[in-house]
């Protein structure tokens, strides 16, 4: 064992969910050397190593790490909005061990070099995992290739865009096919950017407040694009924010077709609609447009029958120096590490997704889709571990929020549902005072 | 060397040799036992074979290119021609004269061999038939470099003894390459087991149905390999509209000693210039001792002179 190992944990008399068994029953889960020894009711009985530290969850539940596919962090070249440290402690208050981050920095990660920054930055200052996500084309311009087998090798999980599509037919096609070659799955932001032009939702709301429209049509094209070019290039692909019915039924087509695709939700479009941005609360500005209710509903079908693979927070800190201005020319963006996990089991209070689909959409999904071992709660894994209590009721205050940016469209919203502890590598990370 | 003769005199039935496609092998191995005597000839003292005597050659490229324009110069000018190069890009193109035109230019200069280079695929077949003389392509875009493929034969022959059943391995810009396509066909034709090598963006559509294996791992594609072709990549396309930069295509693409080890260990290392060193190619692989590059420029000229020789004597009057 290591010097700097943590000591061994037993985390005994949770309910354990492991959603890539289908696990929800009763047990305990076993920690040392920074893995997983035992999870589930097998662990229960089984002792504990010696000098382990033992936690009594009093029936709470204990499931893998969230791991988060879509994180912005303003490291480097906007500190002032969240560094790579300010996000993991976010992260780990919402029982989020791993979160990817997203390339549109300043400057933007499309060279191996950064990549190696954002690791070793992250070594040295973040509590939870962190992988980077490269860009898929130099500077995110998207018009010439980015090294995709060098960035890979320095240790990109996948590469994409950000917030930004590739609007290039013929750039994405070949970004597919080279992608391919480094078996390198590729995450798109599918949003036509000439026909999206607006800042909200198209629609009666978005004219009765004199705003712009952004079609659903937007989405709906590029992402149908997207599905023909990877039919040709038999890449990997992962829609990462769909918002529309439409976009849900696009993927169910494309999945039956037997692409290699997969598709992602931000928990703003499962929680929000285009009513909550009332008074033009930019909070709520986001990309792609928080939709109607028809559409919200359609999202959480969508997330129940499995055709939405993966949840994400789609955490965007930005500060009053983006946010505070007309909504129109208010930057998108929310944060959300924080509130993720809290604000997912909605849909299960709610009776409309099941416990064990809904954290599976936050860790052995998102794990399996990038190839990763966390995720689940296997014997050997690395010991990436939440425990929470469904049921405690909290509020988000503003003045509570981790997150160097406080652009939370949660502000002041109760819950249901809180993280007791998180656990990363076997080490505890956060603890709920 | 134990080549033999039996296809030096066999009948080479055409008016022009626009690609390699449509040759039938025995022609093919024909055109290789002929330039196998041009061989001899150009290593003598007196380089000359007087069967052009008479005869007017025109070079006619539409596109630079020094190393096939003097070769064939020098082809024409061994086997007693009187050659004329002439450069077109510069000139009459840019002044709004049609291929057309230009063929009817030179009908009226009376040449009995006209060779061709052009930047668009199919070019040298539209002259072909506008003409009155034999036309050779010498390189037509992406199309076909027939004269080409038949000197990477001719050297890999005269290593090997045989093209038959030899593993070649070709690597790079598949998709813009004349000198894949003949060498694809022409390799098959004889027998060689074909690969391509290259990232899928720099692979045509269509790949696997031309008659080849395709590995986007180079190492994958040199295992067991008696020849490795390299492909130069032009500088346009390596940075990022194909592939992102040049370190990254040398990395996986570039043929260095530790890629080379994977093939076999007498394998032949081949490339059809100008080179880049450091982009497709090591310099250490290139200039080192598995390399035939040099080799292959003495047989450009052998090869063309056995092209030139046997289109002459399908020439009226003759």
């Amino acid at each position: 064992m290591a010097l700097d190992a943590p000591k061994p944990l037993v985390l005994s008399n949770a309910r354990v969910i492991d959603p890539a068994r289908g696990l929800d029953a009763p047990g305990s889960i076993i920690i040392a050397d920074g893995t997983i020894m035992a999870a589930g009711p097998e662990a229960a009985n089984q002792g504990s190593p010696y000098g382990a530290e033992i936690v009594d969850c009093k029936g709470a539940i204990a499931c893998p790490g969230l791991i988060d596919i879509c994180v912005s962090v303003g490291e480097p070249g906007a500190e002032h909005r969240e560094t790579l440290a300010s996000a993991s402690q976010a992260a780990a208050a919402g029982g989020i061990t791993t979160i990817c981050t997203m390339p549109d920095t300043d400057p933007v990660i499309d060279d191996p070099a950064l990549v190696d920054f954002i690791l070793r930055r992250a070594r040295d200052t973040a509590s939870v995992n962190v992988l980077p996500l490269a860009a898929l084309t130099k500077g995110l311009e998207g018009k010439e290739m980015a090294e995709i087998g060098l960035l890979k090798e320095a240790g990109a999980v996948a590469f994409t865009n950000g917030h930004k599509s590739v609007k290039n037919a013929q750039v994405m096609r070949r970004m597919m096919a080279y992608a391919r070659d480094f078996d390198a799955l590729v995450i798109h932001h599918s949003e036509d950017p000439d026909l999206a032009g607006g800042v909200m939702n198209a629609g009666l709301n978005a004219s009765w407040k004199g705003l712009s429209g952004v079609p659903r049509e937007a989405e709906i094209i590029m992402l149908e694009r997207d599905l023909r070019l990877v039919g040709m290039s038999k890449g990997k692909y992962h829609a990462n924010l769909i918002s529309t019915s439409e976009s849900a039924d696009v993927i169910r087509t494309g999945k039956k077709r037997g692409l290699d695709i997969t598709a992602g939700i931000s928990i703003n479009h499962l929680t929000h609609n285009e009513n909550d941005i009332g008074a033009y609360r930019t909070f709520f500005k986001m990309s792609p447009p928080l939709r109607d209710e028809d559409d919200r509903q359609a999202m959480i079908a969508a997330v129940a029958d499995g055709t939405i693979d993966i949840i994400c927070s789609n955490h965007d800190p930005q500060d009053v120096e983006t946010k505070r201005h007309p909504w129109a020319e208010a930057e998108d963006g929310a944060i959300g590490l924080e509130t993720l996990l809290a604000a997912a089991l909605r849909l299960n209070h709610a009776e409309q997704v099941d416990l064990v689909t809904l954290l599976g959409a936050m860790t052995c999904r998102p794990a399996d889709r990038l190839g990763l071992e966390t995720g689940r709660l296997a014997k050997g894994a690395p010991a990436d571990i939440t425990v929470f209590d469904p049921d405690r009721p909290w509020v988000l205050e503003k003045s509570a929020i981790r997150s160097r940016s406080k652009n939370s469209p949660f502000e002041d919203a109760r819950f249901s549902g809180r993280v007791l502890r998180t656990v990363v590598a076997g080490k505890t990370v956060y603890t709920y005072s | 060397m134990t080549a033999k003769d039996t296809h030096r005199d066999s009948p080479f039935p055409h008016r022009h040799l626009l690609g390699i496609e449509g040759l039938h092998p025995h022609e093919i191995l024909g055109l290789l036992d002929r330039a196998e005597e041009a061989v001899e000839i150009s290593r003598q003292v007196h380089k000359r074979k007087q069967v052009l005597e008479g005869r007017t050659q025109i070079n006619l490229f539409f596109e630079n290119s020094t190393r096939t324009q003097s070769s064939f110069e020098l082809a024409g000018k061994r086997l007693g021609a009187d050659v004329m190069n002439m450069a077109v890009s510069q000139s009459s193109v840019k002044k709004g004269e049609t291929l057309i035109d230009t063929a009817a230019t030179l009908n009226a200069m009376h040449p009995d061999l006209l060779v061709v280079r052009h930047h668009a695929a199919g070019a040298v077949h539209l002259l072909a038939r506008k003409v009155g003389c034999s036309v050779v392509n010498a390189g037509d875009g992406p199309h076909e470099h027939p004269t080409q493929a038949l000197l990477d034969a001719l050297t890999i022959r005269r290593h090997k003894g045989k093209i038959a059943r030899l593993t070649v391995a070709i690597c790079g810009d598949i998709t813009h390459s004349r000198v894949a396509r003949s060498n694809i066909i022409l390799l098959n034709a004889l027998g060689a087991r074909v690969r391509v090598v290259a990232p899928s963006t720099l692979l045509p559509s269509g790949i696997t149905k031309m008659g080849v294996e395709v590995f986007n791992d180079m190492r994958e594609g040199l295992k067991g390999a008696d020849i490795v072709m390299m492909l130069r990549l032009q500088r346009e396309r390596m940075s990022g509209a194909f592939v992102p930069s040049v370190r990254e295509y040398y990395r996986y693409y570039g043929l260095d000693a530790e890629k080379l080890s994977y093939a076999k260990n007498d394998a032949l290392v081949m490339h059809p210039g100008p080179m880049n060193r450091g982009v497709e190619i090591d310099a250490s692989i290139a200039d080192g001792a598995q390399s035939l590059i040099r080799e292959q420029v003495e047989m450009g000229v052998a090869v063309r002179m056995a092209v030139l020789e046997a289109l002459a004597a399908n020439l009226p009057n003759n």
